[in-house]
């Protein structure tokens, strides 16, 4: 058994675990990077459009809107002090990613250019405000390059093909994790002071996602199994343009350089919905309003998608309705400037031409709001008291800070993994000063090498892309972007059935060490079917509408009985878990409190909850 | 349709199997614009789940699944069975140790770009003001081409130079040395220079042109590595990229 010894262990080598890294080894920890991927093949380097940073470049902005555009968009469900920090933190943030070299666009003015993004305002839901920082529409490509690059000058230290797959708590302290590694199928013990889980998101638990194939939620299900509740775990973000039936994700800056969403009847529907901000609105609202005007026989073909149309004259002439200034108004040569890998994926993927047809979008599964519980500065809190696992971090998609409460706005998720990805790296570097070696408890992978042994003996009749495919599938359907209790029921009804195979009757091929993707792959099910189980057991519990979570049985936002995080208990066994569900953490309402104590009249609080109107 | 797989195969840990040889696997109901990498996971997921490819966003942006389809370096989620017709042949990339199926030891690809310097450096205090450093559209735009990099690796392993001589820095980590080469806020470009000035830097280019077809990013290598050519000759970048207009 290989023991390697650091201070400090990253898991995930996207942005939240590069920037982290990063920070630690500039702080002086001795950091190892442990990653199921090459660092650049990260899911970060599929973000497209921006990151929202209140720079001001280009129109008048503070960081308090972009707090207060993060608070509503989360439909209040956003703590609010961590929202502020995510803000004002931006703005640094940003500026240091350019120093490091990062590519940005350019204003003609020479400074980083910026664009419109759903959601975001100035001056409190006033107008849309450009915030979004961008380069072309592959920043996070842009963010995960320049971030490794800086990693390689930095000289971290990276076990790349390093899947991680336990985590070791002795006497409630994380005394780092346990992984495979994958051309060799060796396990590898990671002993450090301190772990950090950046493993990114679960969109694979849903047919038609923009997410990558990797993510599969391990850091956050290893986490639930070890015994660290999840929190907001009902609340996933379905993006409102991915390419039909395939779900790559088309970057909402399309709607920010001027596109429109058009159905069946030729209306840019979203006036209807969304009067001011209109394509810009939140995701969760633009999602379903796509749903609605599929009910209602209006979208393209009757085959549940509508025309995203960004064609020059399609543009203009909206831009003339709302007495656009002229400048404003684009030509095709804008768009292949702006938007060149969305007109690729549209040109290689459905043979058709951005510039001179619509492209053909439905909603696809993006983005998981919850995840493992987290304060400001990226220590793991295990419950609603704010109580902290020593030795223990996340950050980024698979952690909820919370920042994005009910619905996460575009941009933000860059904004997240940079903002609190740096302030973790910071706060890690000074605990492992401080912190002692946790002893290594006899034989910590026994556990977790018994279960892989388990998957590769198997000898079921159930193949794992059966399964997958069936779990994919009832999660679109039971508990997507319309909820109520009956198919959120059946949901669990049949997610216990898939897990019951899962642990009864699987059968993989590959019994080999080298390589075992087949191992690997079914390993990664069982975290699925665990992060598809929690989502359907917290939203069978939440009886209102929020954000992204709609419960056609419970219409309303009940801020009265609801404005409260969830926290998800994994008691039991693997093959039969016993979850707790619990509506006990609070809020954070600072801002809100801290105008009441001003004495603003209501009608001049901006963070008081009240309805979401865009 | 029905499309055939030829696959080339090969496991180290299955006697009998550590040598290369092809299988064949016949799909049913293929839909002309199916992805390649959709129907090696239908082969992996319906009939052998031996099968090793690596694989990640599955739209052509992590670089993950470069392999070697009819002939030519592509990524497997970039390519449709349109583009390819009923019979698709398979293979891992070349010049690079084949460890398993399609698996390759991306190590020394990685250590070549490592070399390169593949990092921004500018040593001088960041701005008084606390903001960004400034730079021109135009400058800007000179290296564009070359952030589009996303290290598949098809371009090194379509260039027979590299095929010839794997210490060849190669292709890809030539893009990677222009993107900073060119960047008119970096400061290391000359050291840069001289690195790929040496014996294994870009005189082993004989400008064969396969990079520039096999790049997924549409990034124009051939000319992103006679800029580098002309800048060594130069002893300098000035004037080498005239930048165009920007708008």
């Amino acid at each position: 058994m290989k023991v390697h010894k650091h201070d400090a262990i990253i898991v995930g080598a996207g942005g939240a675990g590069l920037m982290a890294a990063l920070y630690a080894s500039k702080g002086g920890a001795d950091v190892a990077v442990v990653s199921k991927l090459y660092p650049t093949r990260s899911h970060t380097g599929t973000a497209q459009g921006g990151i929202g940073a209140a720079l001001g470049n280009l129109d008048e902005d503070k960081p308090i809107y972009h707090t207060y555009d993060t608070v509503k968009g989360g439909d209040y469900l956003t703590d609010q002090a961590a929202a502020r920090i995510l803000a004002e933190n931006a703005v640094d943030a940003v500026i240091e990613l350019e120093h490091m070299g990062l590519p940005f666009d350019r204003t003609s003015e020479r400074r980083i250019s910026q664009r419109r993004f759903g959601g975001h305002t100035r001056n409190f839901g006033q107008e849309l405000v450009r915030r979004a920082c961008h380069a072309a529409d592959r920043t996070g490509h842009m963010i995960l390059q320049t971030l490794y690059q800086q990693c390689i000058k930095n000289e971290v230290h990276f076990f790349d093909e390093f899947q991680v797959v336990d985590m070791i708590v002795v006497d409630g302290v994380c005394a780092g994790v346990i992984a495979i590694e994958l051309g060799t199928g060796e396990f590898h013990i990671f002993h450090g002071k301190a772990s950090f889980f950046a493993t990114g998101g679960w969109g694979r638990c849903g047919a038609v996602t923009s997410n990558a194939h990797s993510l599969t939620g391990d850091g956050a299900a290893i986490a639930l199994r070890r015994g660290v509740p999840l929190q907001d775990m009902e609340f996933f973000q379905f993006h409102p343009t991915g390419i039909y039936k395939m779900g790559i994700l088309i970057t909402e800056g399309v709607r920010g350089e001027g596109g429109v969403l058009i159905n069946s009847a030729g209306e840019r529907f979203m006036e209807r919905y969304a009067p001011s901000a209109k394509d810009l609105a939140s995701r969760d609202v633009v999602s379903r309003a796509i749903y609605l005007e599929t009910r209602e026989g209006r979208s393209i073909k009757n085959r549940g998608y509508m025309h995203l149309d960004v064609r020059p004259q399609t543009v203009n002439r909206y831009f003339a309705e709302e007495g656009r200034d002229r400048s404003d108004f684009i030509d095709e040569a804008t768009v292949e400037r702006k938007l060149p890998d969305i007109l690729d994926f549209c040109r290689t993927y459905l043979g058709v031409d951005p510039v001179k047809e619509p492209m053909p979008v439905q909603p696809t599964a993006h983005y998981a709001m919850g995840g493992i519980p987290t304060n400001i500065e990226a220590q793991v809190i295990t419950d609603a008291g704010g109580a902290v696992m020593p030795g223990l971090y996340a950050a980024g998609e698979t952690a909820c800070v919370s920042v994005h409460g009910a619905n996460r706005l575009g941009t933000n998720s860059l904004v997240d993994l940079i903002v609190f990805g740096r302030r973790g790296g910071m706060h890690m570097a000074e605990f492992v000063k401080a912190a002692d070696w946790a002893q290594l408890p006899a034989n910590p992978e026994a556990e977790i090498r018994a279960e892989f042994e388990r998957l590769r003996r198997s000898s079921g009749k159930s193949r794992p892309g059966e399964l997958r495919a069936k779990m994919q599938a009832t999660m679109m359907d039971n508990v997507g972007v319309f909820r109520t209790q009956e198919t959120v029921q059946r949901g669990i009804d049949e997610l216990a059935e898939l897990r019951e195979r899962f642990y009864q009757d699987i059968h993989i091929d590959d019994k080999a060490h080298v390589f075992n993707t087949d191992l690997m792959e079914a390993w990664e099910l069982g975290a699925l079917i665990d992060l598809a189980d929690v989502t359907a057991q917290t939203a069978i519990e939440r009886k209102e509408s929020r954000g992204a979570h709609s419960r056609e049985d419970f219409k309303a936002r009940d801020d009265e009985n609801w404005l409260v995080h969830s926290l998800i208990h994994h008691d039991g066994e693997l093959a039969n878990p016993a979850y707790r569900v619990s509506f006990d953490k609070a809020v954070d309402l600072s801002l809100w409190e801290a105008e009441k104590e001003q004495g603003l009249p209501e009608g001049e609080q901006k963070f008081r909850p009240v309805e979401r109107v865009y | 349709m029905d499309v055939t797989f030829k696959i080339r195969r090969q496991n180290p840990e299955v006697p009998g199997k550590e040598k290369p040889y092809w299988q064949e696997f016949v799909l049913a109901d293929v839909d002309p614009t199916d992805r390649i990498l959709e129907m090696l996971h239908r082969i992996k997921w319906e009939q052998d789940g031996t099968l090793s490819l690596r694989r990640s966003c599955a739209h052509g942006v992590c670089g993950s699944d470069a392999m070697r389809i009819n002939g030519v370096n592509r990524l497997a989620c970039k390519m449709l069975v349109k583009d390819v017709g009923e019979r698709v042949q398979v293979e891992p990339i070349l010049g690079l140790p084949v460890i398993k199926d399609l698996i390759v030891d991306m190590e020394p690809f990685f250590d070549h770009y490592k070399q390169v310097m593949p990092f921004f450096v500018n040593d001088d205090p960041a701005p008084a003001d606390g903001r960004e450093r400034l730079q021109t559209q135009a400058d800007r735009e000179l290296f564009d081409d070359s952030t589009k990099c996303i290290l598949c690796a098809c371009c090194t392993t379509s260039c027979p130079s590299f095929w010839a001589n794997g210490h060849y820095v190669g292709p890809a980590a030539i893009v990677g040395a222009h993107r900073f080469i060119f960047d008119t806020r970096d400061q290391a470009g000359n050291e840069r220079l001289d690195i790929l000035s040496e014996p294994n830097g870009v005189w082993r280019c004989r400008t064969i042109f396969n990079c520039t077809p096999a790049c997924p990013r549409d990034i124009e290598v051939t000319k992103a590595i006679g800029e580098v050519k002309l800048a060594i000759r130069k002893g300098s970048t000035d004037g080498v990229i005239q930048p165009h207009q920007v708008g």
